[in-house]
């Protein structure tokens, strides 16, 4: 199964502190660790929110709005994508994520929707509606 | 923590630590199989001792010096103890100057330990079966339970096939190791073969009705991608990654919406898992990159990427894919390449010279029975408007097949070609 790995934000991230070397080089070993083991797909990290924008919905209107974003704690600082066999291998894994300056921190663990989910649930019928709804969103692209 | 939870965490733990903890056993008693065994034995050990200890801070390092541990204890015991003690002094002078030839791989011991028990698990002394079961279960870390369900087969055959390949490992004294230089090809090239078969048991299963089975493939992927971690030199072993990737990418977009298989080129190409196509593109540039001899998991990447690359099935550079296929040809001549070749001919130069390839192919011996002669036969035809014969073809094709929605697929085809009233 797919996850979606979400390192939420810190006041540190948020303030675009560098982390520190010790940070860096044991977090560019976790990442050399998730691609032997076959389980990185994609990730990246996030600049501060300061520099990034929102793009507010409301009945027909859009404002846009630019950061930063107040409430750090929903904030994403950076993200993987990892195939795993289930959400426990994926919960050890998180667990295997360094934190050498033991800072107080919130990872979150989401899993990406796969048709196979829907097991035998997923009628033709459902499965057409479900084709025809990704041909509106993603204009056949 | 309840103790089911324990249990999936433990579950959790030996799926991410089993092959390495196999692995580096294996290197302590040169054994796959008593590794094996050790290794079980430590898992056994935590799931009666964490529910009431808890899970240790590293559970990988807890597994491995628990299964170190019964392992000298079994080594100490006289008769295994005197002749591992000679194996082991007989083996180190043996290797010694092997040591070179160790492909260029990694300085992390653990990586060098993890590529020999692919190799060993994957050694031609076994039957093609035997590797796929000693694969799926040491690598892995599939229970034999989950192998037999993936294979559609009983426990007790896939328990067998596995002891029988760990007893063959023991008795032919297949040395752990990563083969020398001048084998390491052809050896790699089994361990490649391995990984395919169980990739394409996944998305082509050869019964039943589901028309992908995700976990084969899931697995297959992640050896894939380990393999070119372990062996970053070696093109074919991109070149089977991207392959993978590329043909991953298009599960999804496999199945129409109410469940018939859609072929490449009617496929929607939004429903394309689009960050496995870019993995596999890149892993495709990789296999180029490290300027070894282009194989046949390449040609085929190449192929797969040329449909990648076009976001419309007009746009795909049929020419290329040709060419591309003239190359796999000439490495690997086969009547199926033949047939795909004749199909890329069909569509960059027209119907009627890739039906002169397709009728030659009639007389191969090696296509009787093989419903895919008479779909591609049946295709060329109602391009070309022969409509009666296209829906014999179809028939024929439909009835050759032993998936049920690839039955139903062709025989909707064969009635679209029958008279209008």
């Amino acid at each position: 199964m797919r996850v979606v790995v979400l390192i939420k934000a810190t006041e540190r991230s948020e303030a675009g502190e560098l982390p520190s070397r010790e940070v860096l080089e044991q977090m560019t070993t976790f990442n050399e660790e998730l691609v032997k083991a076959g389980v990185m797909l994609a990730g990246e990290g996030l600049l501060p929110s300061s520099r990034g924008v929102r793009v507010e919905f409301s009945g027909g209107e859009r404002s846009v709005i630019d950061g930063p974003f107040a409430e750090t704690k929903e904030l994403l600082a950076g993200y993987w994508v990892w195939e795993v066999k289930s959400m426990e291998e994926a919960i050890e894994w998180v667990k295997r994520i360094p934190n050498p300056e033991g800072e107080e921190a919130v990872v979150e663990i989401r899993r990406v929707a796969e048709a196979e989910d829907f097991g035998d649930e997923f009628t033709p019928e459902l499965r057409e509606r479900e084709a025809r709804l990704r041909a509106q969103t993603e204009g056949g692209a | 923590m309840a103790s089911t939870d324990v249990t999936r965490t433990i579950e959790a733990v030996w799926r991410i630590e089993s092959a390495r903890l196999i692995a580096g056993i294996a290197r302590l008693v040169r054994d796959v199989g008593l590794a094996e065994d050790l290794a079980q034995e430590a898992l056994v050990a935590a799931l009666e001792q964490w529910p009431e200890s808890g899970v240790p801070d590293n559970p990988g390092a807890w597994l491995m010096a628990t299964a170190k541990h019964r392992g000298i204890d079994r080594l100490r015991r006289a008769e295994v103890h005197q002749r591992k003690t000679e194996e082991l002094a007989r083996d180190a002078e043996l290797r010694a100057p092997k040591e070179d030839d160790l492909a260029a791989a990694a300085d992390d011991p653990f990586d060098d330990d993890l590529l020999r028990l692919i190799f060993v698990a994957c050694h031609p002394v076994l039957s093609t079966d035997a590797r796929v079961a000693l694969t799926l279960r040491l690598l892995c870390g599939l229970t034999t339970r989950e192998i037999a369900r993936a294979y559609l087969s009983s426990e007790t055959t896939v328990a067998q096939r596995i002891s029988r390949a760990k007893r063959t490992l023991s008795a032919t004294r297949v040395p752990f190791e990563v083969p020398a230089r001048a084998d390491l090809r052809e050896r790699l090239a089994a361990v490649l073969e391995v990984v395919y078969l169980i990739f394409n048991e996944g998305y082509y299963p050869t019964a039943g009705e589901r028309l992908t089975r995700h976990e084969l493939m899931a697995e297959a992927l992640r050896l894939g991608r380990i393999l070119a971690e372990l062996l970053p030199g070696e093109a074919e072993v991109h070149g089977l990654v991207a392959l993978m990737e590329l043909q991953a990418s298009r599960t999804r977009a496999r199945i129409g919406p109410s469940g018939e298989p859609a072929l490449l080129l009617d496929q929607d190409r939004s429903r394309w898992d689009w960050l496995l196509v870019g993995r596999g593109l890149t892993a495709l540039e990789c296999a180029y990159a490290t300027g070894g001899p282009v194989g046949p998991y390449t040609l085929q990447a190449g192929i797969a990427a040329c449909h990648a690359r076009a976001r419309a099935p007009e746009d795909t550079d049929w020419a290329r894919i040709v060419a591309l296929y003239d190359g796999l040809a000439e490495l690997t001549p086969s009547p199926v390449v033949e047939l795909n070749r004749a199909v890329a001919i069909g569509m960059a130069f027209g119907p009627r010279a890739a039906l002169e390839i397709v009728d030659r192919l009639r007389e191969e011996p090696a296509l009787d029975g093989y419903h895919l002669l008479p779909s591609v036969r049946a295709d060329l035809l109602e391009k070309l408007g022969r409509l009666d014969e296209a829906r014999a073809d179809y028939e024929r094709a439909a009835l050759l097949t032993s998936n049920v929605r690839q039955r139903a697929a062709l025989l909707g085809r064969a009635a679209a070609c029958a008279p209008q009233r």
